[in-house]
């Protein structure tokens, strides 16, 4: 008996709430925030005069706000709230840790360059279709997807996501985006779909969805649950989100069509949400079942790398060479998650977020280089460097980091990564990865070489007669390099917070402990 | 559809339906019905006089554009949760007043807040798509 009221006591003890400093509003603030104020703008939805002059300032704010919270999380550790005063694992909870924090400060700080380049690419029709309002909510869905610490709640920010991805590639209504976005609504719903498939079965073998009670949990149903069955199907699902080999073929048959910013945003962004569902699920909740698929992981990644850079070398428009690269930098990303190491985990986390800035930077690039040069085809190229040498500079600079070369954010991950493989005896990874670097280098040369060095074809305008370039365009820009510039200079910070991302991951006590104070005290 | 059966009944029959819409919504919190079904509702009634009086007069019967509506009810709801933030307890619980008008107790949450948001929501993108497929059938 004495047992039994002691057992109600310490249940008591469960239900008494402390009350939420202000500080932890951050941990959902920036979702709000980007919900908040994309209603405000769909209501200005005519007034397209005004719409860059509240979201430029709401999108700073929002950098503030994943900055602050990547310093809060990176002071007292893993932060957790519940809604609804629910408790867990009942109440959806929103869980940041440092991996969720660095992903969410870099996204924001890329949404910004996207809103400041939009001001300029992004003419009345398209902001009167809307581009703002999708922009905040597709910020919404990201930012939801980084943060939150329950499995349902991750599927329905990817719809948040993905249905204002579908409204961003159809800006204008041209027949060209309409046929890119059947192919990429068509097979994102299928990942969608697997996606949520997988959770109903999760959901009938552990009876919760909170990640920190599944990570619980996974330890004792180990043995008699078939877990395989599921982790596979979640790599399935997030694989194909992320456009890793053989599920790729959505990307580049949709990423060109779009305006360039929405193109730009999507390279940066989208595919990284993928790669973070993998880290999380496979390199969190389940690592004994991501140690058995580490194999199968580990081939996929190295074909998607090698592939992805053929098809890259293989185009002639810049955007499609562009989202070939992205294709292949997944590939280098899958190769962290399939050594698993704390060394491999941390070089996926530190990729995946130079990958969000330059890649974003790239297409920018790309599309200051259509507007000086007026085309998007390699043929017809030329004269960039004579035209605008310091956009051309910049534009190396990216190149660089994206080969992977030294001084730029590319070169410390790909080092940590080739490292990792050779360090298990997987010669090969470390070959494909280094291959890759190589092939990378000979692609963004010959962009380099024919679009900027070679001279202009004949009967091309001169530089005098063009439009001069719009200052915003050129600052997002210039604001990106500078990070790339600034991560490869200087890459002990980020390296730090990098590893200690992927300590988080490989030991989720500290994750458990931020949801389940009291549990884990007794 | 334009017959005058059809034409002079459904006025009588959309102000009825709205009315409904929002009795619904309001007994949602405790027993069958809120935000959503009653958005519904409200945006079938909108649709019904559309199909009957053609789309321009329902446009000027409810003023605002459907999508501003339909922000204006995410704006509501995502605000429901912010209240949280003066109680000092996790975003999006529901808090309670009691005000006493003419000696009745009239409970009021923002779990009302957030469901006549979600009432808005509904409305604004139904009646947004109803009205646009109506507009396309006449040309």
């Amino acid at each position: 008996m004495a047992g039994k009221s002691e057992a109600l006591q310490d249940l008591s003890v469960a239900y008494v709430m402390q009350p939420v400093a202000a500080a932890d509003w951050l941990i959902v603030a920036p979702v709000i925030w980007c919900i908040l104020i994309g209603a405000v703008l769909l209501m200005l939805r005519k007034r397209t005069d005004l719409q860059p002059l509240i979201a430029i300032p709401a999108l700073a704010l929002l950098v503030l706000m994943t900055l602050g919270l990547l310093v809060h999380v990176f002071q007292s550790g893993t932060l957790s709230m519940t809604m609804g005063r629910w408790l867990p694992p009942f109440g959806i909870s929103f869980t940041v840790d440092l991996l969720g924090a660095f992903f969410a400060a870099t996204s924001a700080l890329v949404a910004l360059g996207a809103g400041i380049y939009g001001r300029s690419d992004v003419d009345d029709t398209g902001r009167r279709y809307g581009f703002y309002p999708f922009l905040m909510l597709i910020m919404a869905g990201i930012l939801g997807a980084f943060l939150t610490g329950d499995i349902f709640n991750l599927y329905v920010w990817f719809e948040v996501l993905l249905i204002s991805s579908f409204g961003l590639l159809v800006l204008g209504s041209e027949k060209k985006q309409l046929d890119g976005a059947v192919k990429y609504a068509f097979l994102n719903l299928i990942a969608t779909t697997l996606f949520l498939v997988a959770t109903g079965y999760l959901y009938g073998l552990f009876g919760t969805l909170n990640m920190a009670d599944i990570a619980i949990k996974a330890s004792e149903l180990r043995g008699t649950a078939p877990l395989m069955t599921l982790v596979t199907l979640y790599l399935l699902a997030f694989a194909m989100k992320a456009a890793a080999f053989p599920v790729n073929f959505w990307l580049p048959a949709s990423y060109h069509t779009p305006r360039l910013v929405v193109s730009a945003l999507f390279a940066g962004l989208l595919t990284k949400v993928g790669i973070y569902a993998l880290l999380r699920i496979l390199g969190m909740l389940f690592p004994f079942e991501r140690e058995e698929l580490s194999f199968l992981i580990a081939i996929a990644a190295a074909l998607t790398m090698i592939l992805g850079v053929m098809g890259a070398l293989a185009q002639n428009d810049i955007r499609r060479s562009l989202g070939f690269l992205v294709i292949s930098g997944i590939g280098v990303m899958m190769a962290g998650l399939a050594l698993g190491s704390p060394a491999g985990l941390s070089g996926a986390i530190l990729y995946a977020a130079h990958s969000m800035v330059v890649m974003t930077a790239l297409y920018f690039a790309a599309g200051v280089a259509a507007r000086l040069g007026g085309s998007f085809e390699l043929t017809s190229a030329g004269g960039l460097y004579t035209k605008n040498a310091a956009i051309a500079a910049m534009t190396l600079m990216l190149f660089l980091s994206v080969a992977g070369l030294p001084p730029f954010s590319g070169f410390w991950p790909k080092i940590m990564l080739v490292k990792a493989s050779l360090d298990i005896g997987a010669w090969w990874l470390a070959g494909a990865i280094l291959v890759t670097g190589l092939l990378t280098t000979i692609t963004v040369g010959r962009i380099w070489a024919l679009a900027y060095w070679r001279p202009a074809p004949a009967g091309d305008p001169d530089a005098a007669a063009l439009s001069p370039l719009p200052v915003g365009a050129t600052m997002a820009l210039a604001g990106l390099v500078a990070i790339t510039v600034a991560a490869g200079v200087w890459p002990e910070p980020v390296m730090a917070l990098a590893q200690d991302a992927a300590r988080g991951l490989l030991d989720p006590s500290a994750y458990v402990l931020s949801v389940f104070p009291v549990e884990a005290s007794q | 559809m334009r017959t005058v059966i059809f034409r002079s009944i459904a006025p009588y029959l959309t102000s009825l339906m709205v009315l409904f819409s929002i009795f619904v919504l309001l007994r949602g919190h405790n027993e069958p019905g809120g935000g959503f079904i009653g958005g519904l509702i409200a945006a079938s009634a909108l649709a019904i006089y559309g199909i009957a009086c053609g789309v321009a007069p329902v446009r000027r019967a409810i003023y605002f554009h459907p999508m501003a509506i339909a922000a204006f009810g995410l704006f509501m709801s995502a605000m429901a949760g912010v209240l949280s933030i003066f109680a000092g307890v996790p975003y999006m619980s529901g808090l309670w007043i009691y005000p006493h008008l003419f000696g009745v107790e009239i409970p009021l949450s923002s779990v009302l807040v957030f469901d006549v948001g979600v009432y808005l929501v509904v409305v604004g993108a139904i009646s947004s798509i109803a009205l646009a497929l109506e507009e396309r059938d006449r040309d």
